[in-house]
Order: C-alpha cells, then sequence, then structure tokens
C-alpha cells in the first residue's frame, strides 16, 4: 500500500511540474500575475508529493518489505537502521529520487524565499526548474521505479553492497547531490535571464547565494568522498581521478568559476554574457556527471549497450537540456546588453583570469573523463587515462592560479596596481621562501619540488592574510582599533580569505602526504611487530567477532612511540555472508594532522597475517582545507549585503534596452 | 590603454592560455596513456618488453601461488592465451581464482608479465567490464557471469593494491 501510494505520489509530481512548466510561462508571455502565481504554489505542492514519495521508500526501507523489489536488492532484515535508511540512496533507484527530491526541494525554496525576485523572473526561473524536474520524473517513473513489487515476495533481501554499509553513504551522496542539483537555480535563472531577453547587476546578485549554496555542499561533498574513499577502499589512497570522481570535480570547477565571475558582474554590471554562459555550463557539467554515472557508459561502452533504456533516457535528457540551452544562449545571448570591457590589470582582471584557469582546468578533466569514451567508440581500442595524464595537465594549470590568487583581493576595482600589490605580499613572499628554505635544508637530497609547492600553499595562506590585515589596517593602526575594524569587516571579505587559505591548506596536505608517505606492507604473526617512521607497532592478537549481518577478525595492534604507548588500533576484515564479499576496515591513529593507518590482508595457513601499515604526515590537512573553503563560503552567505535583498533592477537602464 | 588594445590584450591573454592547456593535454595524451589488453591481444600485438600496459583476463585455476614476503605468482588467461603474473603485495579483497582481474605493469625480459598494480575494479559479479568485454568478443563468456550489471554508487566503488 506504501509502495503504491509512493508510487501515485511520484506521478501527481509529475502533473505538477507538467503544469509548472508551462502556465507560469505562459503567464510571464502575456504578462498575467495570476498565471505567474500559479508558480508558487505547484514548486510547493510538488515538493510536498516528492518528499512523501521519497519518506515512503524511506520507510519501505526501515520495515524490510521485501515484496518490493528494490528493497529485496538492496536491504536485510539483520541490516543495522541507519544503513536500512541509507541504504534508500545506495542504489540506482533510489538515489534518483533522491536527486529530483533535492531537485523539489531547492524548487519549493526559490518559492518560498523568492518573495523579493520580480514576478516574471520568479515564474520563468520555476518553470524551467519544472522543465527538468519533468524530464527526471519521466525518467524514474518509465525505466527506474523504485516501487515495483515482485509477485512471489522473498522472506530476506540480498542485502547492500557491503563497501557503502558505512557512515559515509549517510552524507556523501546527498552532500554531492545538494551541490549538483543546487546549480539547477544558477541554469534556470541563466535560461530565464535569455527568455526574457533582460539581465543586470540585480540578476547577479539574487543568483549568487543560490551558486554559494550549492558550491558549498559540492565542495564538502567531494571532500567527504574523497575521505570515506581513503578510510573505506584500504590502501590509502584519497583521490583515484576516477572518472567518476572527475564528474564531480567538472561542475565544481566551473562552479568556482561562476561564483568569480557573478562577482564581477555584480559590482561591476560586466561579463554578462559569460557568466549566463558559465551557469548553463555548470548545470550542464552535472547532468553529465550524472548521466556517466548513471547509465554505466564508464565501466564500458558496451555496458551502456545492455541497458539501452535508461542510458538512451538519460542521453536524451543531456542533449535536451544542453543543446536546447546552449542554442538559446546563441540565438538570444547577442540581445543582452553587454558589459564594459575594463583594464586587463584590475579586481575584475584578476577574476577573469581565475574563470580563464579554472574553465581550462576544468576542460583537461573533461578531456581525460571523455577522450577513453570516444576512442573507443571510434576505433576500439580501449585506453585508461589515470593520474599521471591529470597530474600533467591539471597541476600545471593550477600552480599560476595559485601564484595569482593572493594577488587578485589586493588589486583595486577599475585600475588595479601590480607593484603595489606585490610589495603589499612581500611578507607572503618572504614567508613563503623561508618555508621553502627551511625544508629544503631539513630534507636535503630528498624531492626538489615538494619544497616549493608547500612554500606556494604558504604564500596562499599568507596571501589570504595579508588581504585581511591590509584591510583592518593591522600593525598600521592602534590594535583596538584593527580589532574594531576586523568585527566590522563584511563578512564576505573573511569568506575570501577562508577560502583562498583552504586552497593553500589543501595543497600543504596533498604535497606532504605524497612526498614523505611511509608504507610497511608484509606478513605479521600474533606478537611480531614492525617500525615505521620512528613509531613501533606489535600485533597483540586476532580474534574473530559476530557483528549483525557479518563475521569481522580482528587483530589488535599495540603503538608506541620512542618506547612510550600510545594505544591500540584495531583494523579488521569483515566478511558478509549474504553477498558472500568482504571488505577491510582500516583502523586510523590521529597524531596532531598526520595518521597512522593499517589495514588487513589474507591470512596465510601458518596464521601470519598480510598487513599494510602507512604513516601519512599532514593527510588531515587535504580535506580540512575543504572545510575551511566551505566555512569561507558559508560566512560569505551569511553576509548582510545577500540578506538584505538585491535592488530594484534598473528601471531607467530599460528604457536604453531598445534592442531586446 | 584604449579599448582596442584592452580587447587585444584580454583575447590574447585568453588564447595563451587556452594554448597553454591544449599543449599540456597533447603532450600527456602522448605519454600517460595505458593501453588495455588481453594476453592473446597482448601476444597478437606483439607488446615489446618494458611497455606498460593493462592486462586483463581470468586467473586460472589452481594458478595462484604464495611465495615469500607477500611474492604472488598467477597466470592471466583468456581461454585463448596465457600469461604468467608476478606481483608484490596485498591483493585486493575481490581478488579470487577463476575470476577476473586486471594489472598494470610490463612484460619483462623472461615474458613474465611484472604487475606493479593490481586491480579489483569490478562489481558484486566479478567480472571487469572490460575483461567481460573482451572475452565476451572472444567467444570464451560464460553466462553465469552475465547477471544484472551492477548499480555503480554514487562513489568510487573500485578496491586496488599497489
Amino acid at each position: 500500500m506504501i509502495a503504491e501510494a509512493g508510487h501515485y505520489a511520484l506521478v501527481l509530481a509529475l502533473a505538477l511540474a507538467l503544469i509548472q512548466s508551462t502556465v507560469p510561462i505562459l503567464g510571464a508571455r502575456w504578462r498575467d500575475g495570476a498565471l505567474m502565481n500559479v508558480a508558487r504554489s505547484t514548486a510547493l505542492a510538488q515538493l510536498l508529493f516528492v518528499a512523501f514519495s521519497f519518506a515512503a521508500l524511506v520507510s519501505l526501507h526501515v520495515a524490510s518489505d521485501f515484496s518490493v523489489v528494490n528493497v529485496f536488492e538492496n536491504s536485510h532484515s539483520l541490516k543495522p537502521l541507519i544503513y536500512k535508511v541509507t541504504g534508500v540512496w545506495g542504489n540506482h533507484e533510489g538515489s534518483m529520487l533522491l536527486w529530483v527530491s533535492i531537485l523539489a526541494l531547492f524548487g519549493g525554496l526559490v518559492a518560498a524565499f523568492g518573495n523579493n525576485l520580480p514576478l516574471s523572473l520568479r515564474a520563468y526561473v520555476l518553470g524551467v526548474q519544472a522543465w527538468i524536474a519533468s524530464a527526471f520524473y519521466l525518467f524514474i517513473l518509465i525505466t527506474s521505479n523504485p516501487f515495483l513489487r515482485i509477485a512471489n515476495p522473498p522472506i530476506e533481501g540480498r542485502d547492500l553492497n557491503p563497501v557503502l554499509q558505512d557512515i559515509g553513504l549517510a552524507v556523501h551522496p546527498p552532500m554531492l547531490y545538494l551541490g549538483y542539483v543546487g546549480f539547477s537555480i544558477s541554469f534556470s535563472f541563466a535560461v530565464a535571464a535569455l527568455l526574457e531577453g533582460r539581465i543586470d547587476a540585480a540578476w547577479a546578485r539574487w543568483v549568487r547565494p543560490w551558486t554559494l549554496m550549492a558550491w558549498i555542499f559540492l565542495t564538502l561533498g567531494i571532500a567527504m568522498g574523497s575521505y570515506w574513499a581513503y578510510y573505506e577502499l584500504g590502501w590509502g589512497g584519497w583521490w583515484f581521478w576516477d572518472p567518476v570522481e572527475n564528474a564531480s570535480l567538472m561542475p565544481w570547477l566551473a562552479g568556482t568559476a561562476l561564483l568569480h565571475s557573478a562577482v564581477v558582474m555584480e559590482k561591476r554590471d560586466a561579463l554578462k554574457v559569460w557568466t549566463i554562459l558559465l551557469a548553463i555550463l555548470t548545470f550542464s557539467l552535472s547532468l553529465l556527471g550524472t548521466f556517466l554515472v548513471r547509465s554505466g557508459v564508464l565501466t564500458s561502452v558496451h555496458a551502456f549497450a545492455t541497458d539501452p533504456t535508461r542510458g538512451v533516457f538519460i542521453l536524451l535528457i543531456l542533449c535536451v537540456f544542453i543543446g536546447g540551452s546552449l542554442s538559446l544562449y546563441a540565438w538570444r545571448a547577442s540581445a543582452l546588453k553587454q558589459g564594459g570591457l575594463f583594464a586587463p590589470v584590475s579586481r575584475e582582471g584578476a577574476l577573469l583570469l581565475n574563470n580563464l584557469f579554472l574553465t581550462c582546468a576544468c576542460a583537461t578533466v573533461f578531456t581525460g573523463t571523455l577522450y577513453p569514451l570516444a576512442l573507443e567508440v571510434l576505433t576500439g581500442d580501449k585506453i585508461s587515462v589515470g593520474a599521471p595524464f591529470f597530474n600533467l595537465t591539471f597541476a600545471p594549470l593550477f600552480v599560476p592560479l595559485m601564484v595569482a590568487m593572493p594577488f587578485g583581493p589586493l588589486l583595486a576595482w577599475k585600475r588595479g596596481d601590480v607593484v603595489g600589490a606585490a610589495q603589499r605580499l612581500m611578507a607572503a613572499g618572504v614567508a613563503a621562501l623561508v618555508a621553502i628554505a627551511l625544508l629544503w635544508a631539513w630534507t636535503r637530497g630528498g624531492a626538489a619540488l615538494a619544497p616549493l609547492a608547500i612554500g606556494l600553499g604558504v604564500f596562499v595562506i599568507a596571501g589570504a592574510l595579508t588581504d585581511l590585515a591590509e584591510r583592518i589596517g593591522l600593525f598600521r593602526v592602534a590594535l583596538p582599533l584593527a580589532l574594531r575594524r576586523a568585527r566590522g569587516l563584511p563578512r564576505s571579505n573573511w569568506g575570501t580569505a577562508f577560502a583562498h587559505a583552504g586552497i593553500g591548506v589543501a595543497l600543504i596536505g596533498i604535497v606532504c602526504e605524497t612526498t614523505w608517505n611511509s608504507e610497511y606492507i608484509g606478513t605479521l604473526k600474533p606478537s611480531e611487530g614492525a617500525q615505521l617512521a620512528g613509531y613501533s607497532l606489535k600485533l597483540e592478537n586476532i580474534t574473530q567477532r559476530q557483528g549483525p549481518n557479518y563475521r569481522e577478525q580482528i587483530a589488535r595492534f599495540s603503538v608506541g612511540l620512542d618506547g612510550a604507548p600510545l594505544g591500540v588500533m584495531t583494523p579488521s576484515k569483515r566478511s558478509f555472508t549474504t553477498r558472500g564479499s568482504s571488505t577491510t576496515e582500516a583502523a586510523l591513529l590521529t597524531r596532531g594532522f598526520s595518521q597512522l593507518y593499517i589495514s588487513l590482508g589474507d591470512t596465510s595457513a601458518d596464521g601470519a597475517i598480510a598487513v599494510r601499515i602507512y604513516h601519512k604526515p599532514l593527510v588531515l590537512l587535504i580535506w580540512f582545507g575543504p572545510v575551511l573553503m566551505a566555512f569561507g563560503g558559508l560566512l560569505s552567505l551569511s553576509d548582510r549585503r545577500l540578506r538584505v535583498g538585491a535592488p530594484k533592477p534598473a528601471r531607467a537602464a530599460r528604457g536604453l534596452q531598445a534592442a531586446e | 590603454m584604449t579599448r582596442r588594445q584592452r580587447r587585444l590584450t584580454m583575447i590574447g591573454g585568453s588564447l595563451a592560455v587556452l594554448a597553454l592547456a591544449a599543449a599540456l593535454v597533447l603532450n600527456a595524451l602522448r605519454d600517460s596513456i595505458v593501453f588495455f589488453s588481453t594476453p592473446s591481444m597482448a601476444a597478437e600485438k606483439h607488446i615489446p618488453a618494458g611497455k606498460r600496459f593493462r592486462l586483463g583476463g581470468l586467473v586460472e585455476n589452481g594458478s595462484l601461488q604464495r611465495g615469500d614476503n607477500l611474492a604472488v605468482s598467477f597466470t592471466v588467461s583468456d581461454g585463448g592465451a596465457r600469461l604468467p603474473v608476478t606481483y608484490k603485495g596485498i591483493l585486493p579483497d575481490l581478488f579470487r581464482e577463476g575470476q577476473g582481474v586486471v594489472a598494470e605493469g610490463a612484460i619483462d625480459a623472461a615474458g613474465v608479465f611484472r604487475a606493479d598494480t593490481v586491480l579489483a575494479k569490478h562489481d558484486e559479479t566479478y567480472m571487469p567490464k572490460d575483461v567481460a568485454d573482451a572475452l565476451k568478443k572472444q567467444g570464451h563468456w560464460k553466462d553465469d557471469y552475465d547477471k544484472k550489471p551492477a548499480m555503480p554508487a554514487p562513489q568510487p566503488s573500485q578496491g586496488a593494491s599497489r
């Protein structure tokens, strides 16, 4: 009964979305307020029905109703409650339902909090939002219905993939989807601007908080996924340049560029057409990511062909939305009033440089991800494009970006002064040089590039601090005055500093982890020990334990540093009977930002167990950086300027836009 | 700076960055991509010793031998040809005899494939897609592998051992 109700609610949501996709837009065309206002109520009602549908699927999973195919295939009555809930989106159908739920959530938010938007703009935005929603409701209802029943219900389910039975699944996919789908709002705003043929600085101010929100979630989602892979997959890697990861990195890069270009548009009324294009591209890349992950085309072009309905359907959605929006762009962009041209050396020039490097970096990731697919289709050759490719392309593009990053906020709008900025960055530069010299002396004969890269990270962090110090006049005015100024400084300035510093922090973590990672791989018998990076580890014993739906083999290690005991680490191996597969649960010991990492291999006949022990210096900085970035984004989002509402769009200027 | 100069600077700068990106991509595509082969494809193409590639196939039943210090050797076959593989390290959780495997490395002078990475990049049917496709093409496909394709989870669902 619940399953049928959930299914029916989804059909009703589709019906509402179809109304929402046509009526408000006609209303905006005919300037009919009543028709335009339909958008608000349908968006809210749609959210209600989708939320009901989603809740229905959750309750089916919690109740272990194995008469529903989706529950049977991905759940087990003995599974802990939290994984019964998270298992809802640990599979194709459920994750698509989560996708549309979040889409409806964002639509509902625009409807509920978009009261200061001009009526016609809101109607267009929600209308476009409903086009996307309709397409995905159809996709779910036609090809991936999560509410299908089985004729003869089995007694027990097939359990969730053990790798996914982890708290990471509770956080990572929802965060990632909030990011992916959040960009649909900037997309809808962009298409609405093209349909209306009007765009101004006020538009940029409305779009920015939504983009920022999506960006924060995407940043956290990617970082969370990376940490999850790090501890769950058992060999200590945190980024694999896997196409699935690239699929989330591409919208992040484009979204970051969009955030920066929207600033230029808001402040200087320039880069308008480019910002619109970026908004379209960012969401297109999100759609592409969904397509790559969901269609099975990644694992193989042929896997795509074995289950054609889903793949072809998403490909169709992809073509319609990307092709349609880009054609609309080509057709209408010239009708938009062009912004002014600005001096290359200026804040807006620096932001443009940022955009150039970010979009180029995004393009290289795009090439590396899709080239193997294209080659396989064209020639049948199978190749793999892995880390070496991305290290050779992505890294060289990010280095100049990071060198330029501290300069940007120090340049004035309109006409900047590079020499002046360089003088003010002198202290940051000196800090970086000292860091390089110290590291070089310390690791003499070691990697030559690592100290340089860390120096770059220090420069970026010190540059962010310099920007703050300059703004509050630290060391130039009395300290109490400087502190008072610091309190009065707009939160967006703090946000910029945190986000930029976060990049530097992450870079330092990445370089330290990859350069000075030490590992021990070998077999140990109980009471044997190993030495690694000054730590002494001893295997105390190996025990067995019965978990709720698995058997677990636990190895107990005592860890000491310089003779003093530090603690106990208990890595384990779980074997799940239902799926006949096993997972490795790594044990982590955190010291400051560094970690010791132990994962287990096979046990041999003589009772020895294969172990992998890593010491990863400063590894936590890799994820602490993105957290700082997201925190900066949050500060910026709480800025008064974005809350008090946008100024009225430039009415006087409209008279001048005879072209539209 | 005149308007014209500004525009030229912008366009010039953009083109320079784009050219840089294109040069980097082309350079990297020449050097850093790795081809995929099965044992029979490797034999056919006479891949020279020392050239890196990805070897895919089935681990032959009874071929897995463990030596000292985590050294392992096994044989990969695709029904047509066989290739001995050596590896040092911990094999992934999902490594099984009779199941599919993908290994990355190069053939040495003695004709043994020295793997530095063994990937278990596959789903619960224990069949890497690359291997499945290659085997299907060569007609050595067992039907029981071809159950339902796994749903890719929204996270990297591969494991590997280095």
